[in-house]
């Protein structure tokens, strides 16, 4: 991934194809350790979550969004809802068993550790930033809409009906951790079923909580590697695809698989011209001779 | 269609009626005007052109179908992905006559050439309607690069190429200017345009398969392969060749006064007919690779993989059987059917890709409004319209008989 982005620059540079300078990029101007000791995550506890939808409320205030619909009413969970533009997370009731008690999950943007988001934007207006957060730079933004192909987890949403659109997503609070506090969500729920923290330490408790005595966890962390892992990790004691979580994911960055594809640009850049130009060469002495050799084969043809 | 220059003086007035209005007065010429062909494509642009006024106006919503799961629709599948792919006679057939020394296709290069300049010029036409904020375009340009992105490399190589493809097409123009000078100028950068142009087509041609590689959880395992920037770039080249042959004919029929009769379009056509039967020959076994190399056989007995067996059995191995058969029996017709079967070949392969194989899995499907449907015929109309207008005016089909001898280009 960086070597490429790298190699790409350097050799597009040199090849005189567009005059470009290696870029600056999270990833490969900090030191990869640090950076993953630093990064910020979230650790959703499933058990402990009452679906009482204050993290809804308080992102919406956070973000000037209209407030909630429902907001006192279960009738919100009779069907599964997705995020939209004006509603940058929501929380969703479990299609358990009758048996189990209510189990609810809260989606938003699980700002990914290599997020495809990022990696398929031309215009770099969604960025990985190294404290965690996928931020947007809407000024920067095309609206070419191709996150919205790339993410496996169909966070960004468009504005459609605007003339003027932007990509709208969680934006994991940027502004606030910036300032070093917690995300609004986080820092009003309730029930402790969402933990702000260092991402590294968040595994740690995730773990301990999985593999206690007599645990009724499933032994997974949803986010841990799904997609390269991501700074909002979930776990529960009822099957992740009863709360709704995408399954086969896989546990590879999405930016790796345009990997090979994009190294292959500063072969096509170096080898194309001189193979060309020597094939050129050959055709063009074989078309002399030939019109000196037999006589005149194109004469129709202008040479 | 319509020229906004007026005839102000009399040199003026002369020089527009030789070089615009193919020698009639004004008046003259716009009587002239009054075809059939020319009422329908103007009844379409009359619709069209509105409508995309609309789309800007009142914004993506309430143009088209797409939505949050659908980001992407014909305006992508079709005017871009298509678009690009079938405008790929231009580089397919300059690196054919300029680099391998082929000679016989050198009548066919110029209007290749020039649909293929048409082609992306209209495609980023469609891009511009379909992107959210269009006059951001120079943004991947100037000012923010997204160096990780196979979207910022196809960005940087279709605005280089259609700057070469520009540049490709000015000798007709300095000829029709009647400017020798500047065209010996452009006729000596023929080569280093065209190895120039072979280079960003390889990469943007395959690039524009390389997008699918980031959706590997929503487009139909049939169509996803690690393999998609070689399919999509090997089936360019086909359906180059098969635009061109398509293109030649219905070029002699619409423009035969303007045709050099000595140009042997029939040989040619045959030519690029064997060419286009080993490429689809090879694209077949290609896309039959992935579909072995991902485990995929039992995917082909559902109904995605009926469509999946209708594309590689009919739009790819009998077009290519066809190819061959036709020109090795010198059935010119048939060779002729069968491009034009390639072509929407190509565009069924793009439009699966990037609409009906895409999202194939969840209960909300996309299915283009009329209003995108329009915008697209609208696009093709004005396209097909510049080419007339073009071919009429500068010398594409025919020579001058000042430059006959003079420098190859």
């Amino acid at each position: 991934m960086k070597l490429n982005r790298r190699a790409f620059f350097k050799v597009a540079g040199a090849a005189g194809a567009v005059a470009l300078t290696p870029a600056k990029t999270a990833t490969a101007s900090a030191d990869a350790a640090s950076l993953d000791a630093n990064r910020r995550g979230v650790l959703v506890d499933t058990t402990k979550c009452i679906g009482c939808r204050a993290c809804e409320a308080a992102c919406a205030e956070a973000n000037t969004l209209p407030g909630p619909a429902m907001l006192d009413d279960a009738a919100v969970f009779a069907a599964p809802r997705k995020t939209s533009t004006v509603s940058f997370t929501v929380v969703n009731k479990a299609a358990a068993a009758a048996a189990t008690p209510a189990r609810f999950v809260k989606r938003q943007c699980m700002h990914c550790v290599e997020p495809a988001c990022a990696s398929a934007c031309l215009v770099r207006a969604l960025d990985k930033t190294p404290a965690g957060p996928v931020v947007y730079h809407k000024d920067r933004c095309l609206g070419c809409r191709y996150c919205m192909v790339a993410c496996p987890f169909d966070v960004p949403k468009y504005e459609y009906d605007s003339a003027l659109p932007y990509v709208r997503k969680c934006t994991f609070c940027a502004d606030r951790q910036a300032k070093g506090d917690a995300p609004a969500c986080t820092s009003v729920c309730p029930s402790g079923a969402l933990t702000f923290g260092l991402r590294n330490q968040l595994l740690d408790t995730a773990r301990e909580r999985l593999y206690a005595k007599d645990s009724p966890y499933v032994r997974h962390i949803f986010g841990e590697d799904e997609v390269g892992g991501t700074s909002w990790m979930y776990i529960t004691d009822i099957p992740f695809e009863k709360l709704g979580m995408p399954a086969g994911l896989g546990t590879y960055a999405y930016s790796s698989l345009t990997q090979a594809s994009l190294a292959a640009v500063p072969f096509v850049l170096t080898l194309w011209p001189p193979l060309l130009m020597g094939i050129y060469t050959f055709s063009k002495r074989r078309n002399e001779i030939g019109a000196h050799g037999t006589e005149a084969r194109e004469e129709a043809d202008h040479v | 269609m319509s020229s906004s220059t007026t005839a102000t003086a009399t040199p003026a007035r002369s020089w527009a009626s030789d070089k615009l209005f193919l020698g009639m007065s004004f008046w003259e010429y716009l009587k002239s005007l009054a075809t059939p062909g020319n009422f329908l494509a103007g009844l379409i642009m009359a619709i069209g052109v509105p409508l995309i006024a609309y789309r800007f106006i009142f914004g993506l919503g309430a143009s088209t179908n797409l939505s949050q799961t659908n980001p992407w629709g014909i305006w992508i599948g079709f005017d871009m992905l298509s678009g690009v792919a079938l405008a790929a006679g231009g580089y397919t057939l300059a690196a054919s006559v300029y680099i391998f020394g082929l000679e016989k296709y050198h009548p066919v290069v110029r209007p290749a050439v020039l649909t293929g300049f048409l082609g992306y010029l209209f495609a980023v036409l469609g891009l511009m309607a379909d992107l959210g904020r269009p006059w951001n375009l120079p943004v991947p340009i100037f000012f923010s690069w997204g160096g990780p992105s196979v979207m910022f490399e196809i960005a940087w190589c279709v605005v280089l190429y259609l700057t070469v493809l520009g540049m490709e097409f000015l000798p007709p123009v300095f000829e029709w200017l009647g400017w020798p000078k500047a065209r010996l100028w452009a006729v000596r950068m023929t080569i280093g345009l065209t190895v120039f142009g072979v280079m960003l087509s390889t990469l943007h041609q395959s690039s524009l398969g390389g997008l699918f590689l980031m959706a590997p959880t929503k487009l139909h395992p049939l169509w996803y392969s690690p393999f998609i920037p070689a399919y999509f770039f090997i089936s360019s080249i086909a359906a180059g060749l098969s635009m061109v042959i398509v293109e030649s004919a219905l070029s002699h029929r619409a423009f035969a006064a303007r045709i050099d009769h000595k140009t042997d379009i029939d040989g040619i056509a045959l030519g690029l007919a064997r060419g286009a039967s080993i490429v689809l020959f090879a694209y077949f076994f290609v896309k039959l690779q992935g579909v072995a190399d991902g485990g995929r056989w039992a995917l082909l007995a559902t109904p995605y993989g009926y469509w999946f067996l209708v594309e590689m059995l009919g739009f790819i191995l009998l077009p290519s059987m066809l190819f061959a058969y036709g020109a090795r029996h010198r059935r010119v017709t048939l060779v002729r059917w069968t491009a034009a079967w390639t072509v929407l070949g190509i565009i069924v392969n793009r439009l699966n890709v990037s609409v009906i194989a895409m999202n194939w899995n969840v209960p909300d499907r996309y299915f283009p409004s009329a209003m995108e449907v329009m915008v697209s015929i609208t696009l093709v109309t004005i396209g097909v319209s510049t080419f007339r207008w073009i071919v009429n005016r500068m010398p594409v089909l025919n020579e001058l008989p000042e430059y006959r001898n003079s420098a190859s280009h």
